[in-house]
């Protein structure tokens, strides 16, 4: 056996020994697959080349090379092969154990506020309502005095104000895209407008300076309470309960008139009074109202040939009492224990 | 404002129940907070009388008492010094529960069973004294219950008045409108004490000058006090209040503090009166003038504070300094004292946006500021100076010298709105009849006049609230009902405001987010300066979040690192919302952005294979790729160092992914991320390409790149030198290591040709394949490894 030969044999057994290893740890098959073209490919393969380059031999050390070539090849595919069988017997009889667990991909949540928006919009879309945003910087012509509070009104204190600069505030509420939504658009306008809002409110369980907030307005000619009534009525029953008991009691904004809170039969007792409602059998859910005339007017709308409706709510707090939510920084945490629980279809 | 079921029960002249109470004024004018009962637990302590005290065997201190309490005579141990035989007390009978908690149970002491016990005022939580037992100042029959005898049982309500009804801030103003719908009057008790003829009413100038007792009380601020009247009482006696006025207060949450204070805190709580009473001798002159106060004058209030005052204020002064911030609180140089014995009483209107402004400039806020700045009845002026003149004479002794005085340079004429049936009608969407709605005005203190279609409405002077013809709307809807209003669906038209195409934008790539697995978070926009672009805020409520975000990422980054101490490894969140950057105007500019971040592993783990490797940056690649198909249509991805970027065609940069900086603990892994603007696609829908309908045909090639050329270049050489016949190609391996050289890379491709209308034929496929790798051969100076 010549030197050359001798080497090519040998190198052979290293090829091998090497694939032995590495089929021997391979846990998947395209693994298996992988190292079938590396080591058998009928181009570029390892043991292949060998085989290929047998031409430049002697007749003898072709031989010798060749045999041991073939017999690596073989051996080699063998090893392949078996392996390729025990890891699809694998999954076959995982198979039949149906109970260990799928294979899925991540599964993303929204965010339960989201959630909670998504359909209070949706049932008013039912009802003509289309859905608008605006900005979350406003000017205080837009976030108060186009909606009435005159300057200097005690009612700006329940307004605690972020000020970005002389006239210019972070939102106190979404109202400012109504008086936005009526200069830009001549009635019937019926619009929701979900989004944030900020007030000047430390944390702690039930505060946030941020907060999500949902207005609805409508206005045409010969809308009027009973409209409101009807609208609010309809959303609480698609909401909360098919037979819900709704109540509208007397309340004050600077941009409604006759302004109304709206409570709804308290979901956790059913009206006989509990500690979550205060004893009272009612949860409040909005604010409501007649839009002003003095905001119609200040939007450039006939107060006397227009009227309408708003309602004003926070998802936040919705989307707290439905889900059972303790505190309202749970909302802004993004702990992925709290959301993976809002997987839907988990 | 906290109300007294009592004290309004009184006000009506009938017995009210607390729940009533409670449901009625959440449905007529404001919600109650709560409701306490105060003085609760009382309702089986019984009048006992003593019939016969001895001294206890075997104690020196202790008393045996035979109890009458209406059945048989019971044997009572007591301790206190003051049991009198004849004398009725608080009986506590056994099985009997204090207020304190402590359950009354028959047993020994020293050797002698007790069957009850008397009480003290503490044992009964309704005072301090410990002393000795409560003795009765009456002759009910023994076992009469305690609450006939002293009717100290109550409800206290925390009533949540909105900022437009002051008139609510008091007992009477409640009364009112429980008694618009009982069809009750209001009537003020009787004072107990008081003189039987009342004291004269305060007679009205007709200038800004006017004169009581002798001291002269001038107006020379008439705009920031329009009305000011004064009484002037003698020979007061500065001291402890009577009970009745001390429980009427304890059962609002107000403590006792002498006779005078205690009667003005009466008056505001009955009438929504703020009174102030000075020590008249030490008032210089004696002189009252209301003025403007002067520039660098300052007064030490009853707080203790020197307050700096401004000629924007408005203060009451004697005839050398100010003595009182006017409508806000008194200073202490004029302040009633023990010693005090001549009091100027005043009782005046200031104008509720001067005297706001002077509260907030001097960062206060009191009873009386709260009530003045919302507007109080300017009328009842007269007419609350008698009341409070008489209580004091009461409980304070002394004597009212002269007739008070009511400075009022301008009468206050009454305000007169229409009411228009027909508006009436189509604001509530009933037609209300006109009876129901005068009757309901009527009610509450308006005087209507019908006229031809409409109503003439004079509003009552405590109402400042009334003004303009949807106030009184309000008010007719508010008496009648708003349950009364039916439900009815009538027809609407549909909106002509278009849907914002951001929000369907948003929706769509909260489609997309969520089903790779990331879960939706909402951040707070505000937080600490993370860009010198961000915008701060004025008036922070901490450093930590004293500025507006200027991008996602920096918020989203530190929910991961919320998450990391919680053992989470695979954190995968997403955000949508504004971000704001300074602009031109005075507002800063708002963008909609969209940014997600990455860690953990690449898939979650499954038994059936080992730990999927980690996320790098071609996860974050994926996710910028997938969201900007749809929330930034038109955006193209280019690689800048170890970032990624997305530009519009015009170049603008709107977002990028790459890796991200945090606060990683060392078992966590790699944290990546992007971020891009969200805006509305303006692009119509674009219809599909045709489906090929013959077959294409695969060609690999493997290339080795040498260090510092990009995929992408080669791509492009590739792309444009195979023609049309090439229809996609992509990458589906990289190699790096032996036998290419360091920095060297191999990179296969997949090319795939096809031509729609017909299939190709090999020499064509070969020919466009052999230009296209030959050009990057000789363009890229790559070269080609034989597979």
């Amino acid at each position: 056996m010549s030197g050359a030969s001798a080497d090519l044999v040998a190198a052979l057994a290293a090829l091998r020994a090497e694939a032995e290893a590495l089929v021997g740890a391979a846990t998947e098959r395209d693994v298996l697959q992988r190292l079938r073209t590396e080591y058998l490919g009928r181009k570029a393969g390892r043991v292949t080349a060998i085989l290929h380059d047998l031409t430049s031999l002697d007749l003898e050390a072709r031989k010798v090379v060749g045999q041991a070539a073939n017999k690596a090849k073989a051996a080699i595919e063998a090893l392949l092969d078996a392996a390729d069988a025990a890891l699809a017997a694998r999954t076959l009889s995982a198979a039949a154990d149906l109970t260990m667990p799928s294979r899925h991909a991540f599964r993303g949540a929204l965010h339960p506020v989201t959630l909670v928006v998504d359909e209070i919009c949706g049932i008013f879309r039912d009802l003509g309502f289309t859905r608008v945003t605006g900005p979350e910087a406003e000017t205080e012509q837009y976030n108060f005095t186009k909606l009435n509070f005159p300057p200097g009104h005690p009612a700006l204190d329940l307004h605690d104000t972020m000020y970005l600069g002389p006239g210019t505030l972070l939102r106190t509420h979404t109202s400012p895209v109504q008086v936005r939504t009526l200069e830009a658009y001549q009635p019937p306008v019926r619009v929701t407008i979900p989004g944030l809002c900020y007030r000047r409110d430390a944390w702690d369980a039930s505060h946030a300076p941020v907060f999500s907030q949902i207005e609805g307005l409508a206005v045409d000619e010969g809308v009027s309470f009973v409209d409101l009534k009807a609208a609010i009525g309809y959303f609480a029953r698609r909401f909360f309960a098919p037979g819900v008991k709704v109540r509208f009691r007397p309340s004050f904004f600077p941009f409604t008139e006759p302004s109304a809170e709206v409570d709804v039969e308290c979901q956790i007792c059913h009206g006989v009074g509990c500690p979550v409602c205060k004893g009272t059998g009612w949860s409040e859910i909005m604010g409501a109202g007649m839009v002003d005339p003095a905001v119609l007017e200040a939007c450039g709308v006939d107060a006397e040939r227009y009227t309408g409706y708003a309602f004003g709510m926070g998802p936040g707090r919705i989307a707290m009492q439905r889900y059972g939510l303790s505190d309202i920084r749970m909302l802004y945490d993004a702990d992925v224990r709290l959301h993976a629980q809002f997987v839907e279809g988990r | 404002m906290i109300a007294s079921l009592r004290w309004l029960s009184d006000l009506l002249g009938t017995p009210l129940e607390a729940a009533a109470v409670r449901d009625r004024l959440a449905m007529l004018c404001a919600p109650v907070d709560s409701m306490e009962a105060i003085h609760g637990g009382l309702e089986r302590v019984v009048v006992g009388l003593v019939l016969e005290v001895a001294k206890h065997p075997n104690a020196d201190r202790l008393s045996l008492c035979k109890v009458s309490a209406g059945g048989a005579v019971l044997g009572v141990v007591c301790g206190a010094p003051n049991v009198t035989a004849g004398k009725r007390y608080p009986f506590a009978a056994v099985g009997v529960t204090l207020p304190n908690g402590t359950k009354l149970e028959r047993r020994k002491i020293r050797g002698e069973y007790s069957e009850g016990m008397l009480c003290s005022e503490k044992e009964l939580g309704l005072g301090a004294d410990s002393e000795g037992i409560l003795e009765l100042d009456t002759d009910a029959a023994p076992g009469t219950p305690f609450l006939d005898v002293l009717p100290v049982a109550d409800t206290r309500f925390e009533i949540d008045v909105t900022p437009n009804r002051p008139d609510l801030l008091c007992h009477v103003g409640l009364a009112r409108e429980l008694g618009a719908v009982l069809g009750r009057p209001v009537r003020l008790a009787a004072i107990p004490g008081a003189a039987e003829a009342p004291p004269p009413r305060a007679v009205r100038t007709s200038g800004p000058r006017g004169e009581t007792a002798g001291v002269p009380v001038t107006i020379e601020d008439a705009e920031g006090c329009p009305r000011y009247a004064a009484a002037v009482l003698r020979g007061v006696t500065v001291g402890p209040s009577p009970a009745w006025l001390r429980d009427r207060l304890a059962a609002v949450g107000a403590r006792s503090i002498n006779n005078v204070v205690d009667a003005t805190n009466y008056v505001l709580y009955e009438l929504n009166q703020p009174l102030h009473a000075f020590d008249l001798a030490k008032l210089a002159g004696p002189a009252v003038v209301v003025r403007r106060a002067r520039a660098g004058e300052t007064l030490v209030t009853l707080d203790g504070e020197r307050r700096a005052l401004d000629p924007a204020m408005t203060v009451i002064a004697d005839a050398a300094s100010a003595q009182a911030v006017a409508g806000v609180m008194g200073g202490v140089a004029s302040e009633v004292s023990a010693a005090t014995t001549d009091l100027l009483l005043e009782c005046a209107y200031f104008e509720p946006r001067r005297l706001r402004a002077t509260r907030r400039a001097l960062g206060m806020s009191t009873e009386a500021s709260y009530r003045y700045e919302r507007g109080i009845d300017p009328e009842a002026l007269p007419a609350n100076l008698e009341r409070a003149v008489a209580l004091l004479l009461a409980v304070g002794g002394g004597r009212l010298d002269g007739v008070p005085v009511d400075v009022c340079p301008a009468a206050i004429a009454p305000r007169t709105v229409a009411l228009r049936d027909e508006r009436l009608a189509l604001v509530l969407g009933i037609a209300v009849p006109r009876a129901d709605a005068e009757r309901a005005l009527t009610a509450l203190g308006c005087v209507v006049l019908p006229r031809e279609g409409r109503l003439t409405v004079q509003v009552p002077s405590w109402r400042p609230d009334l003004e303009r013809e949807v106030d009184l709307i309000e008010e007719v809807a508010r008496i009648v009902g708003y349950d009364r209003f039916p439900e009815e669906m009538r027809p609407f038209r549909p909106s002509v405001v278009p849907d914002e195409p951001t929000e369907l934008v948003a929706s769509r790539v909260r489609g997309v987010l969520t089903g790779l697995g990331l879960h939706e978070a909402v951040t707070v926009p505000l937080g600490p300066r993370h860009d010198e672009r961000c915008v701060p805020v004025l008036n922070p409520l901490s450093q930590e979040e004293a500025f507006l975000r200027a991008a996602l990422l920096p918020g989203l980054v530190r929910r991961v690192e919320h998450n990391w101490p919680l053992s989470e490894r695979d954190v995968r969140l997403f955000e949508i919302g504004r971000t704001f950057a300074p602009g031109t105007g005075a507002l800063p500019v708002e963008e909609i952005h969209v940014a997600g971040a990455v860690t953990g592993g690449r898939r979650p783990r499954h038994w059936s294979e080992p730990a999927p490797p980690d996320v790098d940056v071609f996860d974050a690649k994926g996710l910028l790729e997938a969201v900007a198909e749809v929330a930034c249509r038109g955006a193209a991805l280019a690689s800048e160092g170890e970032r990624l970027v997305a530009r519009l065609p015009h170049g603008t940069v709107v977002g990028w992914a790459g890796p991200l900086e945090a606060d990683r603990p060392a078992w966590a892994a790699p944290l990546v991320g992007f971020e891009i603007l969200l805006r509305a696609d303006p692009a119509p829908p674009a219809a599909v390409r045709p489906r090929p309908r013959s077959p294409g045909v695969d060609r690999d090639v493997a290339l080795v790149l040498p260090e510092g050329l990009t995929a992408a270049e080669v791509e492009a050489v590739l792309r444009s030198a195979a023609g049309p016949l090439l229809e996609t190609l992509w990458v589906f391996d990289e190699y790096r290591g032996a036998p290419l050289a360091a920095g060297q890379r191999s990179v296969a491709w997949r090319l795939v040709f096809r031509a729609p209308d017909r299939t190709l034929r090999e020499a064509e496929v070969d020919a466009a394949f052999g230009r296209a790798v030959t050009e990057v051969e000789t363009r890229c100076g790559v070269r080609r490894r034989e597979a």
